[in-house]
């Protein structure tokens, strides 16, 4: 077997010199009862070929967004990413190599962790940032749970423009550490006002900036109010691009930001497996969860690099850990990072311009067709129309005619009345005029 | 030093009236390593005799430091926040952690003194 | 120009070992890695939060994006590379097929939320990964949302916390882990509300059946084992452990992160699981990446399938369904929410089930015997010279202390930091803390013969160095790597976490 560089003539030998007759001698600890005597009914061994054809058939089953027209959003992001980047990420050294326990020889993760941390802090203009976390709902999750640590409160109130995938998972949580999640309604129109609920048993406040319909907010406002209650402002980016022309959440004053960083570097690959990322203030450092990179000095004197502030970690900490997260999301951090260096801050900025000028255009076109009425009054890439009738329905006619268009809230909410007419649309660069006008014309003709 | 009494948890406590300043142990610190942060309490806080009162880290290990004795947090060492290897150089002197007001001055009675701490610590070998 | 002290060379470097700065050191404005087109010229509807001011990006090209992330790999020591004998993390070759399939058209680049009927390829396939977890596991069910181990642990005991609420025995707040146990487990205990009580091991390394069965009572939820346990020896009282927790009204959760000694040879299902999540990145040669990403589905027994987490995939009469909102479960309260945003990690599905498939279910018990021979054949080989923690045989992983180092003054640490100079990733240290000083070797099965035999000499050669008083060697050491022992003291003290600018004159800007 290809894999399995063992010999019957090796296998003869090592069990010579361990001194017993059998592989299965090596197994007497394991109750005799439960021992399987032959392979479980499953396929047996098959060659490279044979499974590539039978994985590329289920392949073949599926509309993927490099073959239609794709305006779909909703928290995961279809980006165009360089070709650099994939080349390097499957590197041996970096693909096949582990958690930097041993740092001299693992500078190279350790290096690179370290950019990763100091591009994150760059981006939402806060003081650190850890080295990733698994997505950005278990992300935000973290950020709850350890905000409630630093107030010694329980009450988190959640915004009606947070994902509702992040409220849920936060809502998981919520339950089984004991803690209070206060979840407004779904937010459509962004008028919610959370200010009105801030009050001195709340320990945070988490919104998302741009929020699930789209919308644009400054929160310095909200943040000060926190502040004075006593409480966090959390704010969670669910497309990290728009940090290239948004004013960034720390620059409002947020206390913890998350986010997802899949639209840099990482397909869009189902749903995962993706980058949360996780950056805060200096004075909250040792409330952090996730592995942390810092700077040091070898034996020789020359710069080095090193996990540290372990003590905060599972490993160390046991039942007193800020988190139990051991393996994160190492290679995707590092498909970000080398994203975010080909880009610097010339093709960032230029990259968001992109997305945002195809966002107003794509919006300009589709609320220029009857009934369509736009409900995100500012926006970076994705906003949220009302339809004239069901959005569900739209969307799976547009997907007859081969285009992906968009997400229909109900997806999400479910029993919610007022989302059922709601599609939620982002354009990005990947998207061209004749997209656009395909989109438009085969709406048109669904919403006839 | 007869003013200060041990726990089997390696921390001292010296008694000036009703008032006492509690510490690690030149022990304690010689077996965490250098310590990289000290954690304390707030002034103010109620701390009870045997619970956790501080955590002291070092690079691979964090210990919790009990209180020997139950009271009030009147102060605490802010020296060791910017300077926490004084805790490994000064154990039983500059490395304080906290002062506190004693509740129960009778708990002292099942402190160890001096003597027999050093017995305690030479029969754990 | 002045030769490096270190190095003696002008420029720093060591021929292949290249000195690579910061990209931030290396920016320049001007500079970039991409071309884009001018942007539509529209009004922008930014609201008036149009970014003010310089992000603090550097500028690179391509060719010297390629040069730092290669120079920066160069200075790592991976699979690829050599022997890596890490205990229960099973750093098993990764598989190149399994890249190419993650890779493919219409399952890289498909969107999470498009209409199902547009990914029934890829709802297929999870079914059919969950189909070989539930086969090589005898489990009814999985949960495959969790996004690494520790997730997974969570996943499992929320499940089993549910489980008691919906049977009206919520005031079950005691789960028995034992010392040996990673540190995950209390870690993932104490985050669902629960008390950790620790289960002391007997002389032979294994949970002592008596210490446990004294913590049983009313109040006990369950118990949080690995099997193979983190010595590397099978838990032989296992069936009795499950009867007893059972009989005590608790649950079994199995850390699966051992699996790869028993796959295809023995069933958790088979020894009383209720719940165990599996390491795709390790039995299931996922790659570790540097530290993930990973995935952590958790089987299920018949009492604990009802509590898995949103979402899930379903078979029916029109194809294939995600249960994304269990409406039913939530109005009987027995639904236990999301775990994590959309569906799972999909591309470590995609890796797995290509692994899965090549191997077949001949092959993957063959990896299991050839994971136990491995490591055995190592036992067997250094007994002599180094100091095992238990009587032989063992599983998958060899655990040895520090006993063969007394009076040396050369610590475990000491020993590794050796190993490095060797060319070796040293094996998990002070892990468990059971032991004293612990050395735990696990090498896989995708280790050959010859390599073991050649790691088995180096390491006769360390221990009979440092047996010899040669101490000085082992405390410089390493001397050959990129960085030698790195100052984790300075680091904790006064943390540097990212690259801050300083100005000309070499003061520190804010």
């Amino acid at each position: 077997m290809r894999y399995l560089p063992l010999t019957d003539t090796d296998r003869r030998a090592m069990l010579a010199r361990i001194g017993v007759p059998s592989i299965d001698s090596l197994y007497r600890d394991v109750p005799e009862k439960v021992r399987l005597s032959k392979p479980v009914d499953l396929p047996l061994h098959m060659g490279e070929l044979e499974v590539e054809r039978a994985i590329s058939a289920l392949a073949a089953k599926n509309l993927g967004t490099g073959r239609a027209p794709s305006f779909l959003g909703a928290g995961a992001y279809c980006h165009h990413v360089p070709a650099a980047v994939d080349h390097l990420i499957q590197r041996g050294e970096f693909l096949t190599s582990y958690t930097p326990y041993q740092p001299e020889v693992t500078q190279g993760t350790l290096e690179y962790l370290f950019e990763f941390q100091t591009q994150v802090a760059l981006l939402t203009e806060m003081d650190v940032a850890n080295a990733s976390m698994y997505d950005g709902a278990t992300s935000t999750a973290e950020a709850v749970m350890m905000a409630n640590r630093v107030t010694r409160r329980g009450k988190a109130i959640l915004s009606g423009n947070l994902h509702p995938h992040y409220r849920e998972v936060i809502a998981t949580h919520a339950h089984f550490a004991g803690f209070t999640a206060v979840a407004n309604n779904l937010d459509p129109e962004g008028r919610e006002d959370l200010i009105a609920q801030i009050d001195g048993a709340t320990s945070c406040v988490v919104v998302q900036n741009p929020g699930f319909f789209g919308h644009l907010r400054d929160h310095t406002a909200l943040a000060e109010t926190c502040h004075k209650a006593g409480a966090l402002l959390i704010v969670a980016v669910t497309e990290i691009i728009s940090l290239g022309a948004v004013t960034p959440p720390g620059r409002m004053g947020a206390d913890i930001v998350t986010a997802e960083g899949q639209s840099l570097g990482n397909s869009l690959g189902f749903g995962g497996p993706y980058v949360g990322l996780f950056a805060t203030r200096e004075k909250f450092l040792r409330q952090m969860p996730g592995r942390l990179v810092g700077e040091t000095v070898d034996a020789d004197g020359r710069r080095g690099w090193v996990l540290t502030l372990s003590t905060r970690e599972q490993h160390i900490r046991r039942e007193k850990a800020t988190s139990n997260i051991c393996t994160n999301s190492g290679l995707c951090a590092l498909a970000f990072t080398i994203h975010l260096t080909l880009l610097g801050e010339a093709g960032l900025t230029r990259l968001a311009a992109i997305n945002h000028g195809k966002a107003v255009q794509l919006a300009e076109k589709l609320t220029a067709l009857p009934g369509v009425k736009l409900t995100t009054d500012a926006f970076f890439n994705e906003f949220t129309l009302a339809l004239p009738k069901p959005a569900a329905p739209v969307v799976d006619a547009l997907a007859d005619r081969g285009i992906l268009g968009g997400v229909p809230a109900s997806r999400l909410y479910p029993h919610e009345a007022t989302a059922a007419n709601l599609l939620i649309l982002a354009a990005t660069e990947t998207n061209t005029d004749a997209d656009v006008d395909a989109l438009a014309a085969a709406l048109q003709e669904i919403l006839k | 030093m007869s003013n200060v009494k041990f726990t089997e948890d390696h921390e001292w406590i010296r008694i000036e009236g009703d008032t006492g300043t509690i510490g690690i142990t030149d022990y304690a610190q010689e077996q965490l390593g250098d310590v990289v942060y000290v954690e304390l309490p707030d002034v103010g806080r109620k701390v009870e005799k045997g619970k956790d009162m501080a955590v002291v880290e070092s690079v691979k290990a964090a210990s919790e430091v009990y209180a020997p004795v139950s009271g009030s947090v009147t102060a605490i060492n802010d020296k060791l926040t910017a300077e926490p290897a004084t805790v490994n150089s000064a154990a039983m002197g500059d490395g304080w952690f906290v002062k506190i007001k004693l509740s129960n001055p009778s708990e002292l009675d099942k402190l160890m003194d001096e003597v027999a701490y050093k017995k305690y610590v030479e029969g754990l070998g | 120009m002045t030769p490096d002290p270190i190095t003696g060379t002008f420029s720093g470097n060591r021929a292949l070992q290249i000195e690579e700065p910061l990209i931030f050191e290396q920016g320049q404005p001007g500079r970039t890695g991409v071309d884009l087109p001018a942007p539509p010229a529209v009004k922008d509807r930014l609201g008036g939060l149009k970014r003010q001011g310089e992000i603090g990006l550097p500028g690179l090209s391509e060719p010297q994006a390629i040069r730092h992330y290669t120079r920066l790999s160069q200075k790592n020591y991976a699979i690829d590379m050599g022997l890596y004998p890490l205990g229960s993390c099973t750093m098993k070759h990764n598989p190149r097929l399994n890249e190419k399939m993650v890779r493919l058209p219409g399952l890289g680049d498909l969107h999470p939320m498009q209409p199902v009927k547009t990914a029934q390829g890829a709802l297929e396939l999870i079914d059919k990964l969950a189909h070989w977890l539930k086969t090589l596991t005898g489990m009814p069910a999985v949960a495959l949302s969790p996004g690494a181990g520790a997730h997974g642990e969570l996943c499992g005991i929320m499940a089993i916390r549910a489980a008691h609420e919906a049977k009206g025995e919520g005031h079950r707040k005691r789960i028995l882990v034992p010392e040996s146990a990673h540190g995950t487990n209390p870690a993932t205990a104490a985050g669902v509300g629960y008390s950790v009580d620790p289960i002391p091991a007997n002389d032979g390394g294994r949970v002592d059946l008596a210490a446990f069965k004294a913590k049983l009572g009313a109040d006990v939820a369950g118990i949080m084992i690995t099997n193979p346990n983190t010595c590397g020896l099978f838990e032989s009282e296992i069936l009795e452990i499950s009867e007893a927790i059972h009989g005590a009204g608790g649950y079994f959760y199995g850390d699966g992160a051992n699996f790869n000694a028993i796959v295809g040879r023995v069933r958790p299902g088979d020894l009383g699981v209720d719940c165990m999540h599996i390491n795709l990145h390790k039995t299931f040669s996922t790659p570790h990446g540097g530290g993930g990403p990973g995935a952590g589905p958790v089987v299920l027994s018949a009492a604990l399938a009802p509590f898995a987490p949103l979402p899930y995939v379903v078979h029916g009469p029109k194809g294939f369904a995600l249960v994304e909102h269990d409406d039913h479960a939530q109005a009987t309260g027995k639904a236990l929410g999301r775990l994590k945003g959309f569906h799972g990690q999909m591309g470590m599905f995609v890796r797995a089930l290509a692994y899965m498939m090549s191997h077949g279910a001949d092959g993957l018990r063959q990896v299991a015997a050839d994971a136990v021979l491995n490591a055995n054949y190592i036992l067997a080989s250094l007994k002599d010279d180094m100091s095992p923690a238990f009587d032989g045989p063992c599983m998958h992983e060899a655990l040895f202390d520090d006993a063969f180092l007394k009076d040396t003054e050369i610590s475990t640490l000491d020993i590794a930091k050796a190993m490095i100079d060797e060319g070796y990733h040293p094996m998990t240290m002070y892990f468990p803390l059971v032991v004293h000083g612990a050395l735990l070797i696990e090498p896989t099965e995708t280790e050959s013969k010859e390599t073991l035999d050649q790691f088995i000499e180096v390491m006769k050669g360390l221990a009979r160095r440092a047996k010899s008083g040669d101490s000085a060697y082992f405390h410089g050491a390493p001397r050959l790597s990129p960085r030698r022992r790195l100052d984790e003291t300075a680091a904790a003290r006064k943390p540097v976490l990212r690259w801050r600018p300083s100005n000309i004159t070499g003061q520190a800007a804010e």
